[in-house]
């Protein structure tokens, strides 16, 4: 690992303002995932601010009825909480469906969606990679690509994001508040992560020294009624290929509303709009699910070795809404 | 010099030390105050090995920088034997045959008891049927779902199940 300097800062504006001044530090929250890519020196900050004890860890409701999330909110404790568990079902079971209890202690809000990319060949540093070093190439367009992302994708970068988390948020319409040099600002959660385009070493819109000080769940009633599924090599403890996260109000066998995001499929958490639309004031029945989720994968483009994931992605979007319908 | 003057209190017992700000706590528990109950497996947090108790949970400590953890209280497998006597969950993992090499089982061990308090404070898991539930039941579906963050590589599982069972079911009793 590159020696670094490790600070902690007084208050936010503090953590912020020592941030800014160096172009090459990081925030530090749980460090599963930063200090791990350190090791490796796929990251090589030469300064950590830590801000686990400087965010928020609290869980509270919002004047609208919603709930505010602290960056420094565990994943554990988040996927515990009463009510996440019984409003957003669909948060608190993606938590719990990624990496292990251990980690979970360990992992913040705020660092969840900023982990970075599960592609090997990021990972691996003698293979180019554009995400690691810019201009460098693409490994994965040409080489193995199982996991790889078939929608939204660049010529550039065809990674996913393996955020669980940020699946259900996404499909929640959550927003994310941040601060920094220039002040607060809150971004709804669908541009917070961005497409690779012509710059895959950038996952998010953040500039550099925004901290993440919470996440916002707006009120959502039918938020009750929601799930999320993940498909995976293994039963526990691994990566999504495809998940889905759902949530379904039907009314008389119609389709009020729906909200549909997807994992495991792009560069950032996939909000399916197009199968929404499609969904809304349909008979909630398998075939028109089915449908629904067809129309949003026309756009997918596979790769050589991910083609599997436009009908597993097909299926579980199928499965989510069939078992949120009958549960009912 | 990136060093920083840090405070460890590791299984009771408390110790000032000064390292270098890389030092994972798995590096300062080992390499530095000589407790070599937690295993550096992967390093990576991929294989639960590292497990302690860090501030009463459970957490992997080849991923959780020393620096960070300045004034941490830490639990290892080493602490939970009480004046001799071992805690029922090495006695049980050693009635139920839980391990071949024993490389893992100090990760398992802690992690296991750590998991306990977890499911007794009414955590859901990937296998919880309804996340709303108030009471989670223990079955075997849970308790392997629930220990996955602990792989062993001489697939002790078959016994590792039943010795956290009987702790489980004997705890439920008291
Ligand atoms: C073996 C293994 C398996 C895993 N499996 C899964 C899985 O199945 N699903 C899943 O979703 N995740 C999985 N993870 C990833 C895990 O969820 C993340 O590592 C974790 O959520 C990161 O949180 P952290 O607090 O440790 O972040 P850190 O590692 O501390 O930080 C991550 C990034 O976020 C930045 N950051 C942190 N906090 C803030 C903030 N408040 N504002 C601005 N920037 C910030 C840091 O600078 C860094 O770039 C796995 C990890 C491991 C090691
Ligand atoms: S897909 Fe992205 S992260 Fe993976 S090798 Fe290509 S550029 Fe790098
Ligand atoms: S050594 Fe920490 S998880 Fe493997
Ligand atoms: S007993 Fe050998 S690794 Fe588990």
């Amino acid at each position: 690992m590159k020696p670094y300097h490790y600070q902690r800062a007084r208050d936010i504006p503090g953590a912020v303002a020592a941030l800014a001044e160096q172009p090459n530090g990081k925030y530090l929250a749980g460090g599963t995932n930063l200090v791990d890519l350190m090791k490796l020196e796929i990251m090589t900050p030469d300064m950590l601010v830590d801000v686990r004890r400087l965010t928020s860890d609290r869980i509270e409701e919002t004047e609208d009825g919603g709930v505010r999330i602290g960056a420094a909110v565990t994943n554990s404790d988040l996927a515990a909480d009463r009510t996440i568990r019984s409003c957003y079902p669909v948060l608190s079971q993606a938590l719990v469906s990624g990496a292990s209890g251990q980690l979970r202690n360990l992992a913040t809000t705020g660092g969840n969606l900023l982990q970075r990319t599960r592609c090997v060949y990021f990972y691996d540093t003698t293979t180019p990679c554009n995400k690691r070093e810019p201009g460098s190439g693409c490994s994965a367009i040409d080489g193995h690509n199982k996991d790889h992302a078939i929608l939204g994708a660049s010529e550039r970068c065809v990674a996913t994001h393996p955020s669980d988390m940020a699946v259900a948020m996404t499909a929640l319409e959550a927003f994310v508040n941040v601060h920094g040099p220039d002040g607060e600002r809150r971004i709804p959660i669908e541009e917070l992560h961005r497409p690779p385009g012509d710059e895959p070493e950038r996952d998010t819109t953040l500039e550099h020294g925004e901290l993440i000080t919470a996440v916002d769940l707006p009120p959502l009633a039918f938020a009750s009624n929601s799930k999320y599924r993940k498909v995976r090599e293994r039963a526990s403890y691994a990566f999504a290929l495809v998940s889905v996260a759902a949530a379904l109000d039907v009314e008389d066998g119609t389709v009020r509303d729906v909200r549909l995001a997807l994992g495991g499929v792009a560069h950032k958490p996939w909000r399916a709009t197009k199968a929404e639309e499609a969904l809304r004031g349909e008979q909630a029945n398998e075939a028109n699910f089915r449908a629904a989720a067809d129309i949003e994968l026309e756009d997918a483009e596979p790769l050589r070795d991910n083609a599997f994931k436009v009908p597993l992605a097909r299926n579980i979007i199928t499965r989510a809404l069939l078992e949120l319908s009958e549960e009912r | 010099m990136n060093e920083e003057e840090i405070m460890l209190r590791v299984d009771c017992e408390e110790h000032r030390i000064i390292v270098d700000t890389r030092t994972t706590l798995l590096d300062a528990l080992r390499e530095r105050l000589g407790n070599t109950s937690p295993k550096k497996g992967c390093d990576h947090g991929q294989c639960g090995a590292c497990t302690v108790l860090l501030d009463g949970r459970r957490a992997n400590s080849c991923l959780a920088l020393a620096v960070a953890h300045d004034g941490a209280e830490i639990v290892t497998a080493e602490a939970l034997a009480e004046n001799g006597d071992l805690h029922p969950m090495q006695r049980s993992f050693i009635e139920h045959d839980g391990y071949q090499c024993g490389y893992c089982t100090p990760g398992q061990i802690v992690s296991a008891v750590g998991m306990l308090d977890e499911v007794e404070a009414g955590w859901p898991s990937h296998v919880t049927g309804d996340v709303s539930a108030e009471k989670i039941s223990l079955s075997d579906a849970e308790i392997r779902e629930r220990m996955s963050g602990n792989l062993c590589r001489c697939g002790a599982y078959a016994n590792i199940v039943p010795a956290i069972r009987e702790v489980a079911d004997e705890r439920a009793r008291r």
